[in-house]
């Protein structure tokens, strides 16, 4: 339980950073909060050659908003994120989600670029980022990309981050006006990987009928597995909303496998019933974010 | 062993418990073996070594973190608080006397771990519920006390916190 050896790179600025990352290529490895790496390394299911520890890049510590949604640096904690009034009150499913995260403990030294990066599919961060349609930017030596999350989770464990790039920060869009999220799992002690999970958002017009709403699935395919069921929702209040039909289409589409945990019968029920719970929860949110603006508007 | 691999090693500068520490260490020594092995303080235990049972957790600038999935080389300057900074002057402090006085131990193997986590929550909330007890603590593994005394053990701390700061 200990790692393989390594060659231990501190950089003392992003550039000098990608310059070896460049340099060593596929066994160049990024080292931020550690807390998915670590555990790879000391199991010895990783064994990169070079380590380049970025935690000393304290000008990525960033986590700021605008109206247009939150921008994360590589270097912010989630503990950090889940703070930061400024990002609850513009994007408040990113809050709803890190609570949802492992343990505190963990939350203090993790990344939430280190997760998206990390692109587990049974992890929150990843699945957030699908929802709301959000990029990852890439650098490397002499230029950079921003990558859409649809393209940027390529399967479990691997992210469109090639050899030679690092991730410097990921973009989480706001959503419109009238809009509220949710986050709803089932894990078997708090803080466990959810055995099925579900990020939703919803839309609502002036007459509180669904104008849109889709939701992104955890544990249940090799990436987060997004659905629009805003044909089956809307345009209808929450009220009248058949749950049952719109779990079936989200049912249709998910691929869950058995594995020690759970069956994958058990997690397409779990599915379905989250579904329900998470775009209600999503309706409701954005309900008494209506009401509260129509109340500003009277005022 | 590096001796022997002719692994480079790194000098590295931690201030343990208020007191500056210097180890040359390989870059893959975990912070909870490089306080263990190299700086004698045995007081921070290792259970999984991958992040899940808590036991190795120490206060890394004041937060709780997972000695075991941080490398000493990241922390090189930082400040560390183990178990044995916990006491003050020889005298226990609020939650290591919570911990004895509610039997919220039996081997002690996890207790480093849940001392250290529960010194910092406490530390930021002086009177928290049920609920953010169990979440608190949740990350910490305990196989002997079945973890009710924890609870009540954490509850009494902010007791006795409360008493002695009023």
């Amino acid at each position: 339980m200990k790692p393989s050896p390594f060659d231990y790179h501190r950089p003392a600025g992003l550039g000098e950073a990608l310059q070896t990352l460049a340099e060593t290529g596929s066994h160049g490895k990024v080292l931020a909060g550690g807390q998915s790496l670590i555990p790879l390394l000391n199991m010895r299911l990783a064994a990169p050659g070079h380590l380049v520890d970025i935690n000393g890049l304290t000008e990525l510590a960033t986590i700021s908003a605008d109206a247009s949604g939150v921008r994360v640096g590589a270097l912010a904690r989630h503990a950090a994120v889940e703070r930061a009034g400024s990002a609850r009150a513009v994007q408040p499913l990113l809050a709803q989600a890190l609570a949802l995260v492992a343990h505190p403990v963990i939350r203090n030294r993790g990344t939430v670029v280190g997760s998206l990066v990390h692109a587990d599919p049974s992890a929150e961060m990843p699945a957030v980022l699908a929802l709301l349609g959000g990029s990852v930017r890439l650098a490397r030596l002499g230029g950079e990309r921003d990558v859409h999350a649809r393209d940027f989770f390529v399967g479990p464990l691997e992210s469109a981050c090639l050899p030679g790039e690092m991730a410097v920060s990921a973009f989480f869009p706001a959503l419109p006006e009238r809009s509220g999220t949710a986050f709803c799992e089932v894990a078997r002690r708090h803080g466990d990987y959810a055995v099925a999970g579900v990020a939703a958002a919803v839309t609502l017009d002036e007459d509180f009928r669904i104008t849109a709403a889709r939701v992104a699935c955890v544990s249940v395919g090799p990436v987060p597995v997004v659905v629009d069921v805003t044909g089956v929702c809307g345009p209808r209040p929450p009220a009248s909303v058949d749950w049952d039909e719109v779990a079936r289409a989200v049912q249709d589409r998910i691929e869950p496998e058995d594995d020690i945990h759970a069956t994958a019968g058990y997690r397409r029920h779990l599915t379905g019933v989250l579904v329900t719970r998470a775009l209600r929860g999503a309706a409701q949110d954005a309900a008494q974010s209506t009401a509260h603006d129509a109340g500003e508007g009277r005022a | 062993m590096s001796e022997r691999t002719g692994e480079h090693r790194h000098a590295v500068t931690l201030t343990v418990n208020g007191v500056l520490r210097e180890a040359t260490v390989p870059a893959r020594r975990l912070l909870s073996d490089c306080l263990r092995h190299d700086l004698g303080l045995t007081g921070t235990h290792v259970g999984c070594e991958h992040g899940v049972c808590g036991a190795c957790t120490v206060l890394l600038d004041g937060e709780p973190v997972r000695s075991c999935l941080t490398f000493a080389v990241t922390v090189d300057g930082h400040e560390i608080t183990t178990v044995e900074g916990l006491a003050e002057g020889g005298e226990l402090s609020p939650v290591q006397r919570a911990f004895s006085e509610c039997h919220g131990l039996q081997c002690g193997f996890c207790t480093p771990g849940f001392l250290c986590t529960v010194t910092a929550f406490l530390r930021d909330n002086r009177t928290p519920t049920d609920e953010e007890v169990l979440e608190a603590v949740s990350g910490n593994l305990c196989r002997c006390t079945g973890y009710q005394n924890i609870i009540k053990a954490v509850h009494r701390a902010a007791e006795i916190q409360a008493e002695e700061s009023g």
